[in-house]
């Protein structure tokens, strides 16, 4: 167990160590400001506002805002639709690929375009290596701008004061896309090639033992994968295969990039309020609730799987061994590192995985589970964890300014019914999408036929893949078949709703939030800052997850833990 | 109402441009003159031909040679293909399945076969397919436990085939990272040398 | 906290037999779907027990899911769940209408002699008060009742306005000035009054003041919009979480091939269980009551919108005199010019005051009484002659013989002394000086052509007065002096009092000024007046207190009347404004920490069939999951009934800072929300299984 604290450690403060410079520099880039980038990066930004027409500091209001980026999505998917559709007929296909069934291409065009990254299909054995790059690695990058430029805007939203406008929305892409994540991923994509991972347009190899190795571009895309919380594999074993993560250093990559721009968005959010306590009081929160949900993956990891017991198995962990559960798990990695990376990936909304959660024991799966249901907020989506635990301080600050008998505010900004409407619909209706979602397949012959294990188990593989899909995840109980006609239309669904029915109330909030007046902080304002605050709201966003859910993961990873333990 | 047609396809065809095809470009370039043998698969040749490659474990089912984790990979034909490099997956099996508890057991059978002196507890990543189904590696221990096997199949002594074991055990990198382990297919090719 | 009404809440007592009684029967007659549909949370609440009704029906006729004796119990406290939300508001409202009632007594059979012209003796009709329109004059006479509000245009008169205030001690009335408004419903007592009516019948004060106190046209406030929507939000995820649970349970069944999908009972149980049903039900109770304590304190609000925004006042104005200082100043010392016997000027002064009646003159007498052992003389025996203070002399004094002995304003003194030859003292000038400086009021004596010296008079600061902006402070409200001192006299009445600004030499347009300017500043402000000339500060003020003494311009600019008169009473409307905001905060977190034990009640029961093992969650060891459900049901119903009392007497309020304040609520209501219904679902299991009331 200590090795394992020991890596979770070094693994956040690494975190820490890059969020910490990260975080203002964001601000910066989305202020508009000059950064050493500007020499090399500059022209390029002033060349594409030139062809769009538009100038990067006019201002939009919130409708013109939520357009923009509505507009800029459906392009994304017709188009990661198209190429699949085409891909027969394209370059860059060595492998003779051709096109993709109707259900699925949409299914992964939404996917991508959403930032769930939900692989019904399998990498190698089904695209082109035109369509992992124009079309994959493309929505890899701007589905990761279109989250961060949401935050920006409802930071925005939440400064400006009787403003109309909540900032470009064609410059905020721009900028982000340019400025942060492409050097960004370019570093790390270089850091991964120099561990193992492929980056080659090369052909697959065939060994003189007949085994047939897949190739591809696959570093340039895995970088931008994590960095992005997209989590989409460039290989179906997405980065359990050694060709995308060879290893302990890969695997440290992995994770560092999973979190680096959340957390520094925290930051980020701390220096564009002007007062960066606010930034880490969120972030606080955010450890709290990973501190104690990696805690408990990694025990129940640890402890091994009791459905062997009584078999001359040894699970126990020493260091001849990592032991532990290891059915779908790497030696290389060991079940401390796929607890970790389980943790940290469904946390954030990235949904990559180096180990298959279907496997995992029982509350050793529950953990992801409930932490996508949580709503992606423990640092969460690029930006979409930001925004969403934002609206949860909302709700925190609402509950909790009316405890202290004042109308509630937040950063000065007085929080009021408009608010609480839209809060309430972005907390709603993703809620709905995976329990409706759910009890539509747990009813329908054929979504139940796709279940591969029986009992509680079953049960757990449908909700984890509507839970995934709405909260933009996108890791999967990966026994259930999911390439169906159902479930990648249903799926797909659920990602929209998860993904824009989030993103429109939050426009919305800024609009509204930037039109009214400051209310200056005094004593009897309650503080956002505080350890109280954190602890605020941690309750609200655990209080309100388990209230939803409870009922329904009672029936399932908690009737197969006590079933099985 | 402003539509915004113009930025919003000027915006996707630049940036698609930019990550979709310069991105990748560049990084491929770079990779090619400062990481050429990683870039490419770590390729393990011999007289031009590829034996395989580091990173990517093969099937061993002889009991002259070390066995890798079980893999549940399949082939085009969706029969089981283990280690199909074309084809990566694992086995999704609930801890709760009775199924898996029944592969397992299968595993154990089928060690215990090849080594019926091998008595002791078995470790777990030799009878847990893995997630990749192309894990390289073994732990340490389960190298052990078909020390005795792998000796005895190829008239070694034990001392000799526990030293090569030794050899290519790696410890957690830079002492902290993921466990130890045991390349496979190195030591398999180190084995065939050795006779 | 101290305070000057008297209608404290003592007065009352909170469960009073005879609006406990209406309230029962109103509890019946708001059944009334549609009265429901106002509150979303009672709504879901009522179609669930119809709904369980329906089930039970259909299980007397054999064809059930469960045991008819078993469904009935849930549907009947299904029903007694919104029974007792109806109860709380009934009481709430109850206490209204006993007032309102009081009120409505004022206003029966009042006839008003309606006069042609503004003569009085001219030509007059009689008339019912309710057909008397904006403009119509109106003679009322001694021992008649004033037939509407409106302004005194002829005569003086005493009232008794006991019917609005309370307060049995008659006040004057008379045209012009700060004392012209009179209110409908009010007494004559003597003499007479013309009366221009200044409003329409039906909104009157007192139709108004109706209409508040009983609740009937109550909007709902912002914070409550708010709040409504976040707790139909919750129903609605509540709602989504326990109809999925049907399809949940059939697979489950399928899956694990024993027990039987969930009964819709039990899912009608767990939904009105996990709803916000302990605010949803409280809430409008909350709020009526919030209405009442202001009532209680004898504040009229004319829109609960003003009670609420009373919780968030930033900025108090107050006008120094009779807020910060009691309304007189006294003398403090007596301060000799050069070359003058001290006591002398004592002498003198007492002299010059023996007259005066007022506290000022009072004082002075005193003070040469006590310090210099001077004793009071009769006025009559020294054949003095008292010359009275005038606006033109700006002096008062006495004359004994061709002594006159004068005090006043320096500037006042100084033209008496030079006119009689005299020689105005350079270092009584600089005292004068000095004095003002030290926030003091100068008043100099002279005896003739001589200035003996001068008296100091202070303004005194009320008791206690400091502690309690100390104690603002700490809500995080700034205070505000207004005064029309000059800025030195303020500064130093500002420093002792303890208040954080002051504006000195305040005009009506200042006022204004100063509370725009912290208007933009994004802060809310509070203010008391009176004056007709304080109308435009109170209409632009977000919470402003009309006295009821004031006059009509200044009731209608004002959001809330008091009807004491009480310029200390701005800090008590802070106090039950914030209550208001904190008792829903509080009962909606303690409403929600609810369900957590609420789920460990049902969730086993519910499921136990299907996956024994989840018997484990069933960790308060209920007897049955018929009595664990039952029990659940019976606590969230009675859990309404033990809020009553603290829904209308309001979470009690200590000036503290927000953090602390927060810190305590979430330790009473937050923490306390989860433990209490595992002891009392426990407890009520333990009961129904001693009285053999559950399978």
């Amino acid at each position: 167990m200590t090795h394992a604290w020991i890596q979770s450690f070094i693994f956040l403060g690494l975190v820490l160590a890059i969020a910490v410079p990260l975080g203002p520099f964001i601000a910066k880039v989305l202020a508009g400001e000059r950064t050493f980038l500007h020499p090399v990066l500059g022209p390029v930004e002033r060349g594409l506002y030139r062809l769009m027409g538009i100038r990067g500091d006019e201002d939009m209001g919130w409708k013109a805002y939520a357009w923009a980026i509505a507009a800029f999505n459906l392009l994304g998917i017709a188009a990661v639709f198209l190429l699949q559709k085409a891909q027969g007929a394209l370059p860059l296909n060595p492998e003779g690929m051709g096109k993709v069934a109707t259900d699925l291409s949409f299914n992964t065009a939404v996917s991508f375009t959403t930032n769930t990254n939900w692989q019904a299909y399998g990498g190698e054995s089904t695209l082109s290596y035109l369509t992992q790059m124009l079309g994959l690695t493309v929505q890899n990058f701007l589905s990761a701008a279109t989250g961060i430029v949401v935050v920006v805007a409802l930071i925005r939203g939440l400064m400006r004061r009787s403003a109309l406008g909540i900032g470009n929305a064609w410059a905020d892409l721009v900028r982000t896309t340019l400025y942060v994540l492409l050097p960004l991923s370019a570093i790390i994509a270089l850091l991964l090639v120099s561990q193992g991972t492929l980056q080659t347009f090369a052909a697959s190899v065939k060994t003189t033992s007949g085994q047939v190795l897949a190739m591809g571009p696959a570093a340039s895309q895995v970088a931008i994968k994590m960095l992005g919380t997209n989590g989409g594999g460039f290989f179906n074993a997405n980065s359990a295969h050694p060709f995308e993560n060879p290893t302990g250093l890969s695997n440290l990559i992995h994770m560092v990039a999973i979190f680096s721009i959340p957390a520094a968005l925290c930051l980020a959010f701390g220096t564009m309020a002007k007062d960066r306590r606010q930034g880490w009081a969120v972030m606080a929160a955010m450890a709290v609730i990973f501190v104690a949900a990696l805690s408990v993956t990694t025990w129940a990891e640890a402890k091994g799987n009791p459905g062997l017991k009584g078999l001359p198995v040894n699970q126990m962990v020493s260091t001849e061994q990592g032991g532990g559960n290891m059915e779908g798990k790497e030696v290389r990695f060991g079940a401390a590192n796929a607890s970790l990376f389980a943790t940290i990936t469904t946390s954030a909304s990235c949904g990559a995985v180096i180990a298959w959660h279907d496997s995992f024991t029982p509350l050793g799966g529950l953990v992801p589970l409930w932490l996508m249901q949580l709503g992606e907020v423990v640092f969460g989506g690029v930006g979409s964890g930001l925004y969403g635990m934002l609206l949860f301080a909302l709700v925190g600050v609402f509950i909790g300014g009316l405890m202290v008998g004042r109308t509630p505010e937040y950063l000065g900004k007085k929080i009021e019914a408009f608010e609480m409407k839209m809060a309430s619909i972005a907390i709603l209706l993703p809620s709905a999408a995976i329990l409706i979602g759910t009890a539509v397949a747990v009813l329908h012959a054929p979504a139940v036929a796709s279940i591969s294990n029986p009992g509680p188990h079953g049960f757990t593989q449908v909700l984890y893949a509507f839970s995934s899909a709405t909260q933009n995840n996108g890791s999967a109980f990966g026994g259930l078949s999911v390439n169906t006609p159902f479930y990648n239309y249903g799926l797909a669904l659920c990602m929209l709703v998860g993904r824009f029915g989030v993103i429109l109330p939050v426009l919305a909030i800024a609009g509204s939030l930037a039109r009214k007046k400051y209310t200056p902080e005094s004593v009897g304002t309650l503080p956002t800052h505080t350890p109280l605050f954190v602890g605020v709201l941690v309750g609200v966003v655990l209080l309100i997850g388990a209230l939803t859910y409870l009922p329904a993961l009672a029936l399932g990873p908690l009737a197969e833990h006590l079933t099985l333990r | 109402m402003n539509l915004q047609l113009r930025p919003a396809l000027v915006a996707f065809l630049g940036l698609t441009v930019i990550t979709g095809l310069a991105y990748p470009a560049l990084i491929t370039g770079l990779s090619k003159v400062i990481f050429p043998r990683q870039a490419e698969g770590s390729l393990i040749r011999k007289e031009g031909n590829v034996l395989g490659s580091e990173l990517i474990g093969q099937s061993f089912t002889d009991a002259a040679h070390f066995w890798g984790r079980p893999s549940v990979t399949v082939g085009p034909d969706g029969k089981p293909l283990p280690y199909n490099g074309a084809n990566s997956g694992g086995s999704n099996q609930a801890p709760s399945n009775p199924a898996l508890k029944q592969a397992v057991e299968e595993r154990i059978a089928a060690l215990r076969a090849a080594d019926p002196e091998q008595q002791g507890p078995i470790p777990v990543d030799l009878v847990t397919a893995s997630a990749s189904g192309l894990d390289p590696h073994i732990s340490p221990a389960a190298a052990e436990y078909q020390v005795h096997r792998v000796a005895k199949a190829r008239n070694l002594p034990e001392a000799q085939v526990r030293d090569l074991v030794r050899q290519h055990t790696e410890g957690p990198q830079f002492g902290v990272l993921g466990d130890a382990t045991v390349n496979v297919l190195k030591l398999n090719l180190a084995l065939d040398q050795a006779k | 906290m101290t305070t000057h009404s008297r209608h404290t809440a003592p007065a009352r007592p909170l469960f009073e037999p005879a609006i406990v009684k209406r309230a029962l029967v109103d509890a019946f007659r708001k059944l009334n779907p549609l009265h429901q549909l106002r509150n979303p949370v009672m709504f879901t609440v009522w179609v669930c027990s119809a709904f369980a009704t329906a089930l039970w029906l259909q299980a007397l006729t054999g064809q059930g899911e469960a045991r008819p004796s078993f469904i009935l119990a849930i549907a009947l406290w299904l029903w007694f769940t919104v029974l007792f939300a109806n109860f709380a508001e009934a009481m709430a409202e109850g206490r209204g209408k006993a007032q309102a009632e009081s009120l409505r007594a004022a206003k029966r059979n009042v006839k008003a002699t309606k006069l042609a012209g503004p003569d009085r003796n001219g030509p007059s009709s009689t008339v019912e008060a309710p057909t008397l329109r904006i403009g119509d004059l109106v003679l009322v006479k001694a021992g008649e009742t004033i037939p509407g509000d409106g302004e005194v245009l002829e005569g003086v008169a005493s009232v008794n306005e006991s019917a609005i205030t309370g307060e049995s001690a008659p006040v004057i009335r008379e045209s012009g000035g700060d004392r012209s408004a009179v209110t409908g419903g009010t007494l004559v007592l003597s003499d007479w009054l013309v009366i221009r009516i200044s409003t329409n019948p039906g909104e009157t004060f007192l139709d108004r003041m109706i209409a508040m106190v009983e609740g009937a046209k109550r909007q709902k406030t912002p914070n409550e919009i708010a709040l409504d929507i976040l707790l139909a939000g919750l129903t609605i995820v509540f709602l989504l979480a326990v109809a999925t649970l049907l399809p949940f349970s059939i697979f489950s069944v399928k899956a694990a091939g024993q027990g039987s999908p969930v009964t819709i009972t039990v899912l009608v149980s767990l939904l009105v269980c996990l709803i916000p049903t302990t605010i949803g039900g409280l809430l409008s109770a909350i709020g009526i009551a919030g209405m009442d304590r202001m009532i209680q304190a004898n504040v009229i609000a004319t829109s609960g919108r003003a009670v609420e925004a009373a919780g968030d006042v930033d900025v108090l104005l107050l006008d120094k005199t009779g807020t910060i200082t009691l309304g007189n100043r006294e003398a403090v010392a007596f301060i000799p010019s050069e070359g003058v016997n001290i006591h002398d000027l004592a002498d003198a002064a007492q002299l010059s005051s023996l007259a005066d009646e007022t506290p000022e003159g009072r004082s002075i007498v005193i003070l040469a009484k006590e310090q210099y052992g001077l004793r009071e003389r009769d006025i009559r025996v020294l054949d003095a002659h008292f010359v009275p203070f005038t606006a033109q002399t700006r002096m008062s004094g006495v004359n004994l013989g061709h002594r006159e002995v004068r005090k006043g304003a320096a500037s006042a003194i100084e033209d008496f002394v030079q006119a009689k030859g005299g020689r105005f003292p350079e270092d009584l000038r600089r005292r004068v000086d000095e004095i003002a400086m030290a926030g003091g009021t100068p008043l100099v004596v002279a005896d003739g052509a001589k200035a003996l010296g001068v008296i100091q008079l202070k303004d005194i600061v009320k008791g206690g007065i400091k502690e309690r902006f100390a104690e603002l402070r700490n809500m995080g409200i700034k205070t505000v002096m207004i005064t029309g001192d000059n800025p030195l006299t303020a500064a130093a009445i500002a420093a002792e009092a303890g208040v954080d600004d002051f504006l000195a030499q305040a005009t009506p347009e200042a006022k204004l000024k100063l509370i725009r300017e912290y208007q933009t500043g994004g802060r809310l402000v509070a203010m008391t007046g009176d004056g007709t000339n304080d109308a435009p500060a109170l209409a632009q003020a977000d919470v402003a207190v009309a006295m009821n003494s004031g006059t009509q311009a200044a009731k209608e600019a004002g959001n809330m009347v008091d009807l004491d008169s009480n310029p200390t009473k701005l800090i008590e409307i802070v106090e039950i404004g914030k209550q208001l905001l904190m008792t829903r905060g509080s009962l909606t977190t303690f409403s929600i920490a609810n369900d957590v034990a609420k789920y460990f009640a049902i969730l086993p029961a519910a499921f136990v069939a299907t996956y024994p093992a989840l018997g484990a969650l069933n960790i308060m060891g209920l007897h049955s999951p018929e009595s664990a459900i039952l029990s659940a049901v019976i606590f969230n119903a009675l859990i309404i009934v033990f809020l009553i009392p603290l829904s209308l007497r309001g979470v009690k309020y200590r000036p503290m800072g927000a953090a602390q304040l927060l810190q305590r609520n979430l330790f009473v209501y937050g923490a306390g929300g989860l433990i209490v219904p595992f002891v009392g679902i426990k407890l009520i299991d333990m009961l129904l299984v001693a009285l053999h009331l559950t399978a």
